[in-house]
């Protein structure tokens, strides 16, 4: 990852952002472009979801319950009478918000303790390496499966441990840039002229490794999206009747005689959005480290 | 290499007390009585006294910790607080399901993803490559309870070819039980281990050794099985170990899916019901297990790579 970092140095400056863009959507292709579609689309349908809903997500309705597809309800209704598609509408909301805030919020916390156990070397480095280590040996799903045991559901509480499951992976990173920035001639420079620690590491170290680590956050939009509707699935996350990907597979689960069209639904959802911001985070990383293509 | 691996034991230690060490600040310095989830809003404080004595809470935090290392470590859980059984004893039972699972699975997906893996390097940039690549892409995006949902209803549901739940009786019956599920972890297992194939093997076969193969004429499948291949699994037997652990943790979803008893299936209705024991057996025996893992891959590359060996 910091070759991640160099690379990243070495293209930024010499070509501006608009270049960038036209190269990342070459026609060359036309699977980044695709992917960059879906990617809009589902922001656009969390952030309309309410306009173009054709239901009330909540809604129940004992007159039709486990209706198949038809004009009036195009994916069915559930074992309550709820339009499948309208809960599948605010469910890429529910999605959508954890995909943004868990990545940002672990983007922080674990480059602040990254930063600290590079910048600072020492007892602090080896207690977070060592930790960090630890935590990397946990699957992510696993991690976030133990803590929520102990923390329960919730909307904040899940967006904690999402966000503490990746902190390790964004920590690690933050600190090797940081051991290679440290070595940089500037740094000595900054210290030689009696800058305090505080303000070298935000003038200096941060501007200089927030390239990796903004590529690994987009990335990571992909993970959150699918760990939410994995603990969702598994109880420990949305809780119903509120929608969410996971939950809908999970009630789907239930009423399977009824109707399979709610797993079938919700589950197309998770797979072509994660596939298509995987697909746009690996053509972003191609980009900017074409080592490892 | 007796030294070396003397020397990993030795490390598992520190990594299992801070395994444990975090677990008890989770479980105990969390805001929220425990004695009041457990008996809820309306017990008494007679009740709550009893509870807190009984489950050691009015002891010193010190002693607690003590106390904590000393019964994980001796696998002394105490009893479920929603059945009478002692939280080992449902451990005991359970956790055979869920090894045979991760165990097929993972067969399964090296059956699968190496074979798949050669034949993309090997066929690199053309179509079989291509198809590799799409069959990752989507194994590596579609979540694993959705693909065993879907198995569910094509194959048991519609079709009938196989049981809806249950874990079977006897071998042959076990397999039969076991096979959509593990099916299910391997599809998506195959996508990591044949990628990791691929990549591992195009690397190796632009080395000098593969060259001096070829040129002193031996054919192309020796090249590839018996000089490329055998270097190329190194890194795989790493990739291993993670992917041992994803199909363990992906077990608790599937087993949910296929109603089966296993581990997974234990601590989720654990946490459904706050049965605290069993949720704290449930996750030591995972933490157990990561521990375990990561020391056998770190042992068997000692064993697979000889320069590791020599370094030691």
């Amino acid at each position: 990852m910091t070759r991640l970092a160099e690379a990243a140095e070495d293209v930024a400056p010499e070509e501006p952002r608009l270049a960038l863009l036209r190269r990342l959507f070459s026609r060359e292709k036309p699977a980044t472009i695709i992917a960059a579609i879906v990617v809009l689309a589902f922001i656009a349908v969390a952030l309309l979801a309410p306009v173009i809903a054709p239901y009330d997500p909540l809604a129940q309705s004992y007159l039709r319950i486990n209706a198949y597809p038809s004009a009036e309800h195009w994916l069915g209704t559930d074992q309550f009478g709820r339009d499948v598609l309208s809960r599948l509408l605010h469910g890429a909301r529910n999605s959508l918000i954890f995909g943004l805030v868990s990545p940002t919020l672990a983007a922080l916390i674990g480059t602040a303790l990254g930063v600290i156990a590079g910048y600072m070397g020492g007892i602090a480095d080896r207690l977070i390496s060592r930790v960090i280590d630890l935590l990397l040996a946990f699957p992510e799903l696993l991690l976030a499966i133990m803590i929520s045991a102990a923390l329960g559901g919730g909307f904040w509480n899940v967006v904690m441990v999402i966000a503490i499951a990746f902190v390790p992976g964004f920590a690690r990173v933050a600190r090797s840039s940081t051991l290679a920035v440290r070595q940089e001639a500037y740094i000595e420079a900054a210290v030689a002229v009696g800058l305090g620690t505080p303000k070298i590491i935000l003038r200096h170290v941060l501007p200089n490794i927030s390239a990796p680590i903004v590529v690994l956050s987009t990335l990571w939009v992909a993970s959150a999206i699918r760990l939410e509707a994995s603990l969702s699935f598994l109880g420990l996350g949305t809780q119903p009747p509120n929608p969410s990907w996971g939950n809908i597979i999970r009630d789907g689960l239930g009423n399977i005689f009824g109707s399979p069209w709610p797993i079938i639904g919700a589950g197309l959802a998770i797979t072509i959005v994660v596939l298509a911001f995987n697909v746009l985070g690996d053509a972003l990383r191609d980009l900017l480290d074409p080592d490892t293509a | 290499m007796l030294r070396t691996i003397a020397a990993r034991l030795l490390d598992a230690v520190p990594t299992v007390l801070l395994v444990l060490t975090l677990m008890f600040v989770a479980l105990r310095l969390l805001p929220g009585d425990p004695a009041l989830v457990v008996l809820g809003e309306y017990a008494t404080q007679e009740q709550l006294a009893l509870f807190r004595r009984q489950m050691g809470l009015d002891l010193p935090l010190w002693r607690q910790y003590l106390d904590f290392l000393w019964h994980m470590l001796t696998l002394d859980f105490g009893m479920s607080m929603i059945n009478p059984v002692p939280v080992a004893q449902l451990i005991g039972e359970n956790l055979p399901y869920t090894i045979e699972l991760t165990a097929v699975a993972t067969g399964m997906g090296l059956a699968f993803g190496i074979p798949m893996g050669v034949l993309a390097a090997v066929n690199r940039n053309r179509l079989p490559d291509a198809g590799v690549r799409v069959f990752s892409l989507v194994g590596y995006a579609i979540p694993d309870f959705y693909l065993g949902a879907l198995l569910l209803i094509v194959f048991a549901l519609n079709l009938g070819w196989f049981p809806i739940n249950g874990g079977g009786e006897g071998l042959l019956d076990r397999l039969y039980h076991v096979f959509l599920p593990a099916l299910t972890l391997a599809m998506v297992k195959t996508a990591f281990i044949g990628r990791l194939t691929r990549t591992s093997l195009l690397e190796v076969l632009g080395r000098d050794y593969i060259r001096t193969a070829r040129a002193k004429g031996a054919r192309e499948p020796r090249v590839i099985y018996r000089h490329a291949l055998r270097n190329a699994l190194l890194p795989v037997t790493t990739g291993l170990g993670l992917s041992l652990l994803a199909t363990l943790s992906g077990s608790v979803a599937i087993e949910l899916i296929f109603n089966r008893p296993g581990i997974g299936e234990v601590l989720i209705s654990a946490i459904a019901k706050r049965d605290y024991p069993v949720i704290q057996g449930g996750v030591v025996v995972f933490a157990f297990f990561v521990v375990i893992v990561n020391l056998a891959v770190d042992l068997a590359y000692i064993v697979v790579d000889p320069r590791i060996r020599v370094k030691a």
